[in-house]
């Protein structure tokens, strides 16, 4: 019982309000470029100087000049624009990015956030992880799977990996559950259908609260 | 007359004292976009030793930074993310212990050289605070929030990929190759700027880079 990654991004999109300035972090949640919603239109900005960023280019059509914060070939909206560097920061770290979306190693309940380094022999590589979280009005984490691989929840007390940025964390969408971070902790949102509220607890590294309107969402259908 | 224009790589990396052992050198590029590979070859083939580079990423494969990287002659790497797909040669220096690295958050990064640009010795910013990459750093509080002060960057060469230019060292810039290059060409003593193509002049409205911040330019031919 749980949600693939297009039915993750495609909630994500859903959630995301008319007119919103939204950036996308390197992964994940570039897939929700892939979901744009019928009457409503929100604007996305990529770190290296884009706004209006468009879905992949069909085969054939990549332009090598024209990428995102992943290194991607993508497009360019009507009414998009280029800018560089030091402006493109100043979107983020000015406050007029509206939603910063990206993915995490660990979510604390406070709202902590670490997603840039790992234990082990590899460099440290932040790129603007640090400025989102620090400069946009909200931060919402998207998770492929809300435990890792080894079972380990990624939702804890406190994290115990080198901090991103502190209690800055505002939703998380998981494989599992919508869970909105407040002054009492973790309060889920909705749950996936079939999964019970026991069971999600017992993936889950810090209490949590569920909200009175907690709704389902159904899960997606695998092919048998 | 005041023209820029030089007639190949040789010629504009002559006469250059500030390109010497232990320079800082900027070099603009985002991933492949915006990377001025030809300058960068150049710059090899001079041999230096212990040169200071600073560039968003930290090279792939086995050309651009890379390249300079693989010859030996960078000391340290000031970058924001140097963990990109095929950042072979980076690893292996950096696993060895042949080469010291600065990570800073991509923002701060973009705008320590816009400061070093625009004469602003150090600036605050919320960006990092509570993490180890604000670990030893000056902090102030600002109407109730915590920011950390950040030092300007200031280099002897900056190496700039631009779309057109005219004899002034006027700039313009290719889509998101934009990225770094115009921030980095006014923060350097020598600015050398490689373009696809020379025009008569760049009209005013579209200028990026005003010809004060270019010392020299070659002609490279459009994007192979």
């Amino acid at each position: 019982m749980k949600l693939a990654q297009s039915d993750i991004a495609r909630r994500v999109a859903a959630d995301i309000p008319h007119g919103a300035y939204v950036n996308l972090g390197i992964g994940m949640p570039m897939l929700v470029a892939d979901y744009p919603q019928p009457g409503r239109e929100f604007v996305l900005h990529s770190e290296n100087g884009l706004l209006g960023l468009g879905p992949a280019p069909s085969k054939g059509q990549e332009d090598y000049d024209l990428i995102n914060a992943g290194k991607e070939p993508v497009t360019i909206l009507p009414g998009g624009s280029y800018f560089h560097h030091a402006d493109s920061f100043a979107m983020i770290r000015g406050g007029h990015i509206d939603i910063s979306i990206l993915g995490a190693y660990q979510v604390a309940a406070n709202g902590d956030l670490a997603n840039w380094a790992l234990p082990g022999p590899k460099p440290p590589a932040v790129g603007g992880a640090m400025d989102l979280v620090a400069g946009a009005r909200q931060v919402w984490v998207m998770l492929s799977a809300h435990v890792s691989k080894d079972g380990t929840p990624k939702l804890v007390q406190r994290c115990d990996l080198p901090l991103t940025g502190l209690a800055c964390v505002d939703r998380v969408y998981s494989d599992l559950a919508v869970i909105d971070i407040t002054a009492q902790g973790f309060v889920v949102t909705d749950i996936v259908a079939g999964l019970s509220e026991g069971e999600l607890r017992a993936k889950t590294g810090a209490p949590l609260l569920f909200s009175q309107q907690c709704r389902l969402m159904p899960a997606t259908q695998v092919a048998a | 007359m005041i023209d820029k224009r030089v007639k190949n790589l040789t010629e504009i990396v002559a006469a250059c004292p500030d390109l010497k052992d232990g320079a800082t050198i900027l070099v603009g590029g985002f991933g492949d976009a915006g990377v001025p590979e030809r300058l960068i070859d150049t710059v090899r083939d001079l041999d230096l030793r212990g040169l200071t580079v600073v560039s968003n990423n930290a090279g792939s494969g086995d050309y651009g930074l890379a390249t300079l990287l693989k010859a030996g002659s960078v000391a340290k790497m000031i970058c924001s993310f140097p963990r990109s797909a095929g950042s072979v040669v980076f690893e292996e220096l950096y696993q060895a212990g042949k080469i010291e690295l600065e990570i800073v958050p991509q923002g701060t990064l973009a705008e320590r050289i816009r400061a070093g640009g625009a004469g602003i010795p150090a600036f605050y910013t919320a960006t990092g605070y509570g993490t180890p990459l604000a670990a030893g750093k000056e902090t102030r509080e600002f109407d109730g929030r915590h920011y950390v002060l950040e030092r300007a960057i200031r280099a002897d060469i900056a190496l700039i990929h631009a779309r057109t230019g005219d004899r002034w060292g006027n700039l313009t810039y290719p889509k998101t190759a934009r990225n770094f290059n115009p921030i980095m060409a006014m923060a350097a003593s020598t600015t050398l700027a490689e373009v696809r193509r020379f025009v008569d002049q760049v009209p005013p409205e579209e200028v990026i880079t005003p010809g004060i911040f270019v010392t020299r330019m070659v002609e490279i031919g459009e994007r192979r």
